[in-house]
């Protein structure tokens, strides 16, 4: 599932991004916030009056908020907690 | 340079850097420039604890040292000893927020990376503990193989131990912990290490008290997040009228005191006037709104520094999307309502050329607070201080109304650039959502003296020399002894003016607003203290005219239509130097502040000409 698609406060882990579709700037500055593959995520909230607006998510220990373009270039997975974090280890 | 010991504050964006900063140097801070760009360079004075002085300078919080924009980039090249005016650093402090050790160690350990030496300070450990992270700051000192020190700079704690270890590495004292194995250098192999180290460094952590969480689901609510937004800056505008009364008659107390001691003790003549129309109706005409300003600052520095401020982006990004902006475009364009030039050099943050340039064009439409002095006045006089229910005053919403007009245009101005000269892909979205936290008083009353300082030195020198060279203009020529004309008709001002008002009378301008549009080139308050000159030269030694207030005299001279075209015109203001000045270095050349003067000339000319017309066909009088 998308990360544009997650329940929020639903928690999840990142299963793969598709950095190609960003621009390399953007891709570059959300490596630098700890988005990467296995790392834990959580939408929380979902900005604009018509949901059309960015998405704020928590990733790791961190919330970031991204539009949703670029949300939309992350797949997310819920599942058991300890096979995300070995992953993201 | 100077020759003192330079220590560098560096780390990512929101981890308590520029607390740590003022804790450490208290008032003794250096606000400068860095040659070339217009980022800001914050420098301060410490002493160590052998009385040895040192300097040191904040600098501008990055993610990495892959810079994203002009601030990120001064970062990188100061570390690495590369820009220009500044000396390489002695030694780094990096910055670390305690509670997002995986993500700052990152960076932290690209800079350790650099060889330079170095002392972590691991900040904000009061608010990890309130989050149930523990975390053992000697574990991470050996895995770092540099020194780590807990500390919590709105408190002031463990700045002493800071200080110690930075005199320690200064004298150059051996490290006591083992370097770090060789610096592993791809963007994956760095981060993989220091989530590896943040582990280490954790004795416990439990689910922690989202206290941030909880007030996001109210701020970030799309109806109700907007509503509070909407709110706040609402209850912002309403205060800048309501708690200023007292201070501002103060302040006039005093001016109108010193204008009696200087007619009282000085005869009649050139010198008098002088002193008291140039001198002290002009610049305390001016230096009168500086509770005002204060006050205005005062909200934005307590929005940005409990961290709501990108809480209004994140609401704003839909809004700012739909005319080609990005939500990040809303903290500069917040920040020039208190001044256009902190504003544009505040899109440095923008990473996309084009969404910045299209924030820098339209920064000038938001109402700053050199525009106030000129509001108040006109509103002080022509608008009554009525109630129009729910203890909101007339005055006060007219104000909001002025603002919202700034916004209006500056929305409307950005959709019609992005679809002309500044065409391109939409930009993007992306920011880090700090932590709400409560600012320390004495930070927040450092900034507003900053920016006291800044304004009454601008009210010294701008205003002052521009009120006394139109003050000389007004009164020479001398009207012949005996000539029934006025003074101000005489003068060369009142000549040029009278010239100027030929393009300015269609839209209700007169000749005494032509006159004082040239001086409010220099700084748009100008405009009150040019009115205030004039009309204190006109009135002569006619005692009843002195003692009236700039507000009473334009009452009696202006017809509304005028006040309101007048009002009109300064939502687009185009005249102010400064604005112009940093345009051009931020946009590198004269086309895009030419183009930006030119535009808002045409707009102001408009709008105060329909505002005229308008009025004038409803009968206002």
């Amino acid at each position: 599932m998308r990360l544009t698609d997650l329940p929020l406060r639903q928690p999840a882990y990142v299963d793969l991004i598709d950095w190609t579709s960003l621009p390399a700037s953007d891709a570059q500055r959300l490596r630098e916030f700890g988005l990467c593959e296995g790392a834990s995520v959580e939408a929380l909230h979902h900005g604009g009056l018509l949901g059309r607006g960015p998405i704020a998510c928590r990733v790791g220990r961190m919330t970031i908020a991204m539009r949703r373009a670029h949300a939309a270039a992350v797949t997310v997975r819920t599942g058991p907690e300890t096979l995300g974090s070995e992953l993201g280890a | 340079m100077s020759a003192l010991p330079l220590v560098a504050l560096v780390g990512n964006p929101n981890a308590g850097k520029s607390a740590l900063f003022n804790a450490l140097t208290g008032a003794r801070q250096k606000l400068g420039n860095y040659p070339g760009v217009t980022v800001e360079r914050k420098a301060g004075r410490l002493s160590l604890a052998d009385g040895r002085p040192l300097e040191l300078v904040d600098l501008p919080g990055t993610y990495s040292l892959d810079p994203a924009s002009p601030d990120e980039q001064v970062t990188r090249d100061v570390v690495m000893g590369r820009q220009a005016g500044e000396k390489r650093p002695d030694a780094l402090v990096i910055v670390v927020d305690a509670a997002n050790l995986d993500n700052h160690l990152r960076f932290a350990l690209e800079l350790i990376a650099l060889g330079l030496p170095t002392i972590v300070a691991l900040n904000m450990v009061d608010l990890a503990t309130r989050d149930g992270l523990e975390l053992d700051a000697a574990a991470l000192s050996r895995e770092l193989g540099v020194p780590v020190i807990a500390t919590v700079a709105v408190r002031k704690r463990g700045l002493d131990h800071l200080r110690t270890e930075m005199e320690g590495l200064l004298n150059g004292a051996p490290s006591p912990y083992p370097a770090p194995a060789s610096a592993p250098r791809d963007f994956e192999a760095t981060r993989q290490e220091a989530r590896r180290i943040a582990r280490a460094g954790v004795i416990r952590e439990t689910p922690s008290r989202r206290l941030t969480a909880a007030v996001d689901r109210v701020a970030l609510h799309p109806l109700a997040g907007l509503a509070l937004l909407l709110a706040l800056l609402f209850v912002m505008f309403q205060a800048v009228y309501a708690w200023s009364e007292a201070p501002i008659a103060m302040i006039e107390g005093l001016a109108e005191a010193a204008a009696t001691l200087v007619r009282d003790a000085l005869p009649d003549g050139i010198l008098r006037s002088f002193l008291v129309d140039g001198v002290i109706n002009g610049v305390g005409s001016v230096v009168v709104f500086l509770p005002q300003i204060l006050i205005l600052f005062f909200f934005i520095l307590m929005l940005e520094a409990t961290g709501y401020m990108v809480r209004a982006a994140f609401l704003m990004d839909g809004i700012m999307a739909k005319v080609g902006l990005s939500g990040r475009a809303f903290i500069p364009l917040l920040s020039s309502f208190a001044c256009a030039i902190p504003g544009i050099m505040a899109t440095r943050t923008i990473s996309d050329p084009k969404d910045r340039l299209t924030t820098i064009l339209i920064a000038p439409l938001m109402t700053c607070s050199a525009r106030l002095p000129v509001y108040a006045v006109i509103i002080g006089a022509f608008i009554p201080a009525r109630d129009i229910g729910f203890g909101i005053g007339l005055q006060g919403f007219v104000l909001f109304c002025l603002y919202l007009a700034g916004i209006v245009g500056a929305m409307f101005v950005a959709l019609i650039l992005r679809l002309t000269v500044t065409k391109g892909a939409s930009g993007s979205f992306l920011m880090e959502m700090p932590k709400y936290q409560w600012p320390r008083p004495q930070d927040v009353l450092l900034g507003l003296w900053q920016r006291a300082v800044i304004f009454l030195k601008r009210a010294g020198t701008i205003i002052f020399t521009s009120t006394v060279i139109l003050w000389l203009l007004l009164s020479f020529p001398r009207v012949p002894e005996g000539d029934p004309a006025s003074q101000v008709d005489h003068s060369i001002a009142g000549r040029v003016a009278s010239g100027l008002n030929v393009v300015l009378e269609p839209i209700g301008f007169n000749r005494d607003i032509s006159l004082a549009l040239i001086p409010a080139m220099a700084a748009r308050e100008v405009a009150v203290s040019a009115l205030a000159t004039v009309y204190s030269i006109d009135a002569g030694d006619d005692e009843a005219a002195l003692e009236q207030s700039l507000g009473d005299r334009l009452k009696g001279q202006w017809p509304l239509p005028t006040a309101l075209a007048f009002l009109a015109w300064f939502i687009f203001a185009p005249q102010c130097i400064s604005t112009i000045a940093v345009t051009r270095r931020e946009t590198n050349g004269w086309k895009w502040p030419l183009f930006m003067v030119g535009y808002l000339f045409a707009l102001a000319y408009v709008a105060a000409g329909l505002t005229y017309w308008t009025a004038t066909a409803l009968g206002l009088a």
